[in-house]
């Protein structure tokens, strides 16, 4: 076994400073030596993205990269958003247009879609669909998700009035 | 589906990164995005015995714009700084409308240009492009500098000129000729998904005519392939829709080598290399003419 | 009046807890010094087990133990068979080779477990994988379904003296005879296409056991807790009580997670016993594809008798059916397909004759749609042939055959997956019909639209076909009811939820009993600590089955409710009302009491009680239907093809369905959505496939195309019709599985359509662009 390395990692706004192997997947670190398991994982290849989070603002697979790439970067998983007495918009927007169904690939969609309106925060539903278009959900038919980016982006500018 | 152990270093210096791959020698292995090592990794289809990951190595980061109206491009630059790069868009616009087209946004936060360069899959959008855009790749090592050209790198799939000490640190691209037209074409089987076919095609015109051509295809062979016919055929010439036409027809017969997989037979995707070929050509000798 | 929250949108109640991050699903279920399980599979489909050595494997630091067949001793056995065998049906042959959870002197297909590590870390136990060495004499791999019952192929089952699994012949009057009467007769080789289940959660199972109150806690990823306890007891010799199955979240079902009796439930439980310690197995991505089940292939050879006017006189089919290396789940999925294939029209001829295959690839059960969307796609590319040979317009042909309103319930003829007599509850197919015709303008778009796209040199094509889902099988389901001292109300039962709303649609049947808010319910699925009868969630029967036991239940508290605030507030039930989480008097509302005080009275401390009293606002109730409860509905497309790539765009889908009484249409659109994706899926994205030496070459998302949301059409059209269910009180049917089954013949239909200029003849159930083109090809060159 190599030898195991220190990191510091600052997740959802916390810094934790732990020893890891380097193997260790970034998915594995969040969920299983955070206890943070609102991350999901689908595939490990990089393809179904229920694993995404964002790294210094940007949505990455946490299922491609090893902790130890991780190392000073700033990190925020689903836990980061609401809680369940008060909801994200964006949380809010999957609740009312029925986005989610077994809520498995849901964390994933909702970090895309946090870094997707940081950047785009009024989409078409075309772009909409495109921006979550690197994420698989096996249950709604996307259909609604894509309603839920275009609500959650109403949401939030209401917010910011 | 968890990696195999191996041993981890983060250089954080160009000089301490080539240090510790001549060091490591044939079990040493440059990490950069890790987008397509990582999940390679995963499967446990690769097994390196040491990477050297360069992503604290930030000075190879970056996109420069050079004095003939090119760019020079650091290995490390991420595919999404390069799509989002205002420098790339105006001046090679061909490589604003291809990055997109490369896996999806996750990805390419994460995914970097010399590492598309360096992994060298048959199927993937960057190699092909700096065939087109006649780049040099900087290697170095701890024996030296050298540069290669596109056409002199890829070697077969995911084979390269790369030695294991040596580093690509740089992908230069020359300054592209004021009205060059380019367009990309692609099939694949899913918005994201590596391409079954695609032609990339720049174009410079003279008047009515054809001044200089360059049609590369890829996934349709083991590297990019930087197709003859339209050059033969079509400089000097005014490329007419039967023009362009039977170079695409020929180029798909004669040029490629499409093998059959689950997804499409060669049939089929040597049908995909003609009608790319002459849709791309097609929008890039409108693009050159505007 | 207590309000009537049945047929309401309402938002549901388990949303919160998954978007916050705060639901367990099975791999976050952690415990100090838990044992992580890897599972070595076969790299060969079929062989004959020389030896297998852990030896070195069992050296590594942190491997705590493997186990291979060898290792279980007696524990080894096979079986049961979770679904029995079809004796209803008279002369039905079936074979029982039931599912053998670790390979033992022989390897049936490549993903087979040969051997369990038991190690620290999950990635120690893959470190191990590595190093375990199987010898094997390698047999010749079964993997055409036609060449494998033939002689001399090799035997999956080498006892058997054959491959073939069952034959179960079939038939209504008299097909040969109809078929000499006819004036046209066609003929057709139709297959269909293996998929996956595709959970983005992969199966999972936990096991903790409590040496000292001799208890097995288990977690488990199934859609049949109970009848996964009971498989466990009957392994270990407990008592059912001594084990307690929990559901944790679940990330998806669609079928394959129904499976018990596998790998993980056998034996992760054993080893929690045996090393006294938490053990976990969550399996990975590769591993789903390699070893989890899977279905859809079968090939037909089927035919249909018509006049020259379109009346259809008969219909012939004879089908090979895939199940894989063993037959676990019996004949659910081929009697399906027997059903389905006449289920929407007047066929007064039918032969049928299912042909089961044993073959060296993965356990076949039931994928959403099971076996249900072969039958339609038989039966609408029978239509299509017969439309284009006749001269007719497809709907139109559809049209005069359709079974009319006045003819339900209508019995089939045929024995169904539940064993009993195949009825169609209640319908209206031509109203399902025009509708989606309507609202496609069919004629507009064939006699307007469609000509002057193909002047432009456009390829657009129409499709328009029918389908029915065969739900809420029996034999039953049950729930209980108990409003608690805070006056919130706990609904439990041992169903399974993977999504599907039952948090919230089973809350609002019983809200709309006790006047409480759905948000007031907590609804408990899956804990055989709390609920102890069940069979599971299959066949689209949550909400018709355990939906009715809630409402059967609910409706007893409310009597036992009403009765007890009788005597407290000395008022006639007859002028209570139960609304707003009490009973009161309905002219006199400040004369109340709440559920909660309600609740607290209904179970005595002290005092004397009337005899035969049950304590509590509680009561269960169980139900079970005569048989299934049949939804249907008409799907249309209209798609677009780039005839040079044979790239499709669905331009336009409308699906018009009737899922009887819906309890919240807001959740019933969502499972037609998910249903129509994975109908997409299937019909060109999705496919598992072998190569020649059984080797699966799709065990990745790379070579396994997931619909996406860019193959999905910009906007899924759904409309609605409602024909209650006579069968039971809320007049519900399920509705998960309608989606999924319906595609794949409407994408084929317009397909044709679209590539109008050659006479192409789909006859399979999923395409590619690729084989698309060859279809051309084909048929240019015909
Ligand atoms: C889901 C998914 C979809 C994808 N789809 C596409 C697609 O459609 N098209 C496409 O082109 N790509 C696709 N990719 C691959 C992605 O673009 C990769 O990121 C890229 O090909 C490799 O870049 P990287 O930085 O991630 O390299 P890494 O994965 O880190 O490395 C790849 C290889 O190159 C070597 N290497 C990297 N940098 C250097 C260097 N500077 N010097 C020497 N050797 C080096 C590494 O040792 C390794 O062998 C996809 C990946 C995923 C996960
Ligand atoms: S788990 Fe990371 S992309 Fe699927
Ligand atoms: S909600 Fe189940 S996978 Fe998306």
């Amino acid at each position: 076994m190599a030898d195991k390395m220190k990191v510091k990692i600052t997740v959802n706004g916390t810094l934790y400073e732990r020893e890891v192997e380097p193997r260790l997947l970034l998915s594995d670190f969040i969920r299983h030596d955070l206890g943070l398991t609102g991350t999901h994982v689908g595939c490990e290849h990089g393809l179904c993205g229920a694993c995404t989070v964002l790294m210094n603002g940007e949505a990455v697979r946490s299922c491609i990269l090893f902790t130890v790439m991780a190392d000073g970067a700033d990190i925020k998983t689903v836990e980061s958003l609401g809680t369940m007495e008060k909801m994200h918009p964006i949380q809010e927007a999957f609740q009312e247009k029925h986005a989610l169904q077994c809520g498995f690939c849901t964390p994933g969609f909702l970090m895309t879609t946090v870094e997707y309106l940081g950047k785009n925060p009024n989409p078409t539903a075309e772009e909409a669909r495109e921006a979550i278009d690197g994420n698989f959900c096996r249950c709604t038919g996307y259909e609604n998700i894509v309603e839920a980016v275009q609500l959650a982006a109403k949401k939030m500018a209401a917010h910011e009035q | 589906m968890k990696p195999a152990p191996f041993d981890y270093f983060a250089p954080t210096s160009l000089e301490e990164a080539l240090e510790k791959l001549t060091d490591l020698g044939y079990s040493g292995k440059v990490l950069a995005g890790g987008q397509s090592l990582i999940p390679a990794m995963n499967f446990r289809m690769a097994r390196p015995a040491a990477l050297v990951d360069l992503n604290k190595v930030t000075e190879l980061s970056y996109i420069k714009p050079t004095q003939d109206g090119g760019l020079a491009i650091g290995t490390m630059t991420r595919d999404s700084a390069i799509e989002d790069s205002e420098v790339v868009k105006r001046l090679f616009p061909i490589i604003a409308e291809v990055m997109p087209n490369i896996a999806h946004k996750q990805i390419r936060n994460r995914g970097t240009f010399g590492g598309a360069v360096a992994h060298a899959d048959p199927a993937a959008q960057i190699p092909a492009l700096s065939l087109l855009l006649d780049a040099k790749m900087k290697i170095q090592s701890k024996k030296g500098d050298r540069w290669v050209d596109a056409q002199d790198f890829f070697m077969g799939p995911f084979m390269t000129v790369l030695e294991p000490e040596d580093l690509l640190t740089e992908v230069l691209l020359p300054g592209l000729v004021p009205g060059t037209g380019t367009s990309y074409k692609q099939i694949s089987r899913q918005r994201g998904g590596y391409a079954q076919a695609a032609a990339i095609s720049k174009v410079v015109m003279d008047g009515i005519k054809v001044k200089d051509v360059r049609v590369v295809l890829f996934s349709v062979a083991e590297t990019p392939v930087l197709t003859k016919e339209p050059v033969r055929v079509l400089v000097g010439q005014v490329p007419t829709t039967e023009a362009i036409e039977a170079v695409a027809e020929y180029v798909a017969q004669n040029e490629c080598d499409p093998g059959t997989d689950i997804h499409g037979t060669a049939e089929y995707r040597r049908n995909l290399v003609r009608v790319l070929v002459r849709r791309s050509l097609t929008e890039a000798v409108e693009r050159a003419r505007k | 009046m207590t309000e009537s929250l049945i047929s309401k949108s309402i938002k549901r109640n388990e949303d919160p807890r998954l978007l916050t991050g705060n639901s367990t699903f099975i791999d976050d279920i952690e415990f100090p010094g838990m044992l992580h399980v890897a599972i070595k599979r076969s790299d060969y489909a079929h062989g004959v087990i020389k030896s297998i050595d852990t030896s070195e494997a069992k050296k590594i630091p942190g491997v705590v133990a493997i186990y291979t067949a060898e290792d279980l001793g007696d524990y080894w056995k096979a079986g049961p068979l979770q679904v029995p065998p079809p004796t209803a049906i008279p002369g039905a042959i079936f074979h029982a080779r039931p599912l053998e959870c670790i390979a033992k002197n022989k390897i049936r297909f490549s993903g087979e477990p040969i051997a369990v590590v038991v190690a620290e870390s999950r990635y120690i136990a893959e470190d191990a994988l590595d190093y375990i060495y199987l010898d094997v004499e390698m047999l010749d791999y079964v993997g055409d379904l036609e060449k494998a019952v033939e002689p001399g192929s090799a035997l999956v089952h080498e006892d058997l003296g054959s491959n073939l699994a069952a034959d179960v012949v079939q038939e209504v009057g008299n097909y040969e005879k109809a078929a000499a009467e006819a004036d046209v007769v066609i003929k057709k080789r139709i297959v269909t296409t293996h998929v996956a289940g595709g959970a983005i959660e992969n199966r999972g199972f936990v096991a903790q056991w409590d040496d000292n109150m001799k208890i097995l806690n288990c977690w488990a990823t199934t859609q049949g807790p109970i009848p996964m306890r009971n498989s466990i007891a009957r392994y270990l010799g407990l008592m059912e009580n001594q084990i307690r199955m929990i559901n944790p979240s679940i990330g998806g079902g669609f079928g394959p997670k129904i499976m018990s009796s596998q790998i993980d439930d056998v034996i992760i439980p054993w080893i929690a016993m045996k090393l006294k310690k938490p053990i976990k197995w969550f399996e990975d991505r590769r591993e789903n594809f390699l070893g989890t089940t899977s279905e859809r292939d079968q090939v037909h050879y089927a035919e249909i008798a018509l006049k020259n006017d379109g009346t259809i006189l008969g219909v012939k089919d004879v089908f090979y059916h895939n199940t894989g290396a063993y037959d676990p789940y019996g004949m659910t999925i081929p009697l399906n397909t027997q059903t389905h294939v006449i289920s929407n029209y007047k066929v007064p001829n039918y032969y049928t004759e299912i042909k089961m295959v044993f073959t060296n690839q993965m356990v076949v059960t039931p994928v959403r749609g099971a076996g249900r969307s072969h039958g339609i796609f038989v039966m609408e590319r029978l239509l299509d042939a017969a439309a284009k040979k006749l001269g007719m317009d497809p709907v139109e042909l559809r049209r005069k055959n359709l079974l009319p309103p006045e003819a339900f319930p209508f019995k089939t003829g045929v024995t169904g997956q539940d064993f009993v007599e195949n009825i169609l509850d209640s319908g209206n197919y031509p109203m399902a019909l025009e509708k989606t015709v309507q609202a496609l303008e069919y004629d507009k778009f064939k006699k307007e639209i469609q000509p002057k796209l193909r002047a432009e040199g456009k390829h657009k094509g129409i499709g328009i076909i029918m389908f029915t889902e065969g739900t809420a099988v029996g034999p039953y389901e049950g729930a209980k009811v108990m409003v608690g001292v805070t006056g919130k109300v706990n609904v439990v039962c041992a169903y399974s939820n993977q999504g599907q709303g039952h948090y919230t649609t089973l809350a609002q049947i019983c809200a709309s009993q006790l006047g409480v808010k759905v948000t007031d319910i907590n609804v408990v699925i899956g804990d055989t600590g709390q609920f102890q009868w069940g069979v599971g969630a299959f066949a689209s029967r949550g909400i018709t089955l355990v939906g009715t036991a809630v409402h059967q239940a609910s409706l007893k508290v409310r009597e036992k409710a009403l009765e007890l605030g009788s005597k407290l507030l000395n008022t006639p039930k007859e002028e209570l009302e139960l609304e707003d989480g009490c009973i009161r008097i309905a002219d006199l509302p400040e004369k109340s009491i709440s559920l909660g005080e309600l609740a607290m009275k209904a179970n005595p401390t002290r005092g004397t009680v009337e005899e035969g009293m049950e304590p509590g606002l509680e009561a269960a109730a169980y139900y079970g239907p005569p048989h299934g409860a049949t939804g249907f509905g008409c799907l249309g497309m209209i798609i677009d093809v780039d005839a040079e790539t044979c790239k499709p765009k669905i331009e336009r889908l409308v699906l018009t369905d009737d899922c009887g009484t819906p309890i919240n249409p807001m959740i019933v659109d969502g499972q037609l959505h998910g249903g129509l994706q994975m109908g997409i899926g299937e019909s060109f994205y999705e496919k598992l496939v072998y190569d020649e030496y059984g080797q699966m070459v799709t065990a990745s998302y790379m070579d396994y195309l997931f619909p996406q949301a860019s193959d999905m059409p910009a906007k899924m059209e759904i409309k609605h019709s409602v024909t209650p269910s006579p069968l039971n009180p809320l007049g519900v049917k399920g509705i998960g599985e309608a989606g999924a089954i319906c595609v794949p013949a409407c994408f084929m239909q317009a397909l044709e359509d679209a590539l109008y200029e050659n006479d192409l003849d789909i006859v399979e159930s999923s395409l590619n662009p690729s084989m698309l083109f060859h279809y051309v090809q084909k048929a240019k060159s015909a």
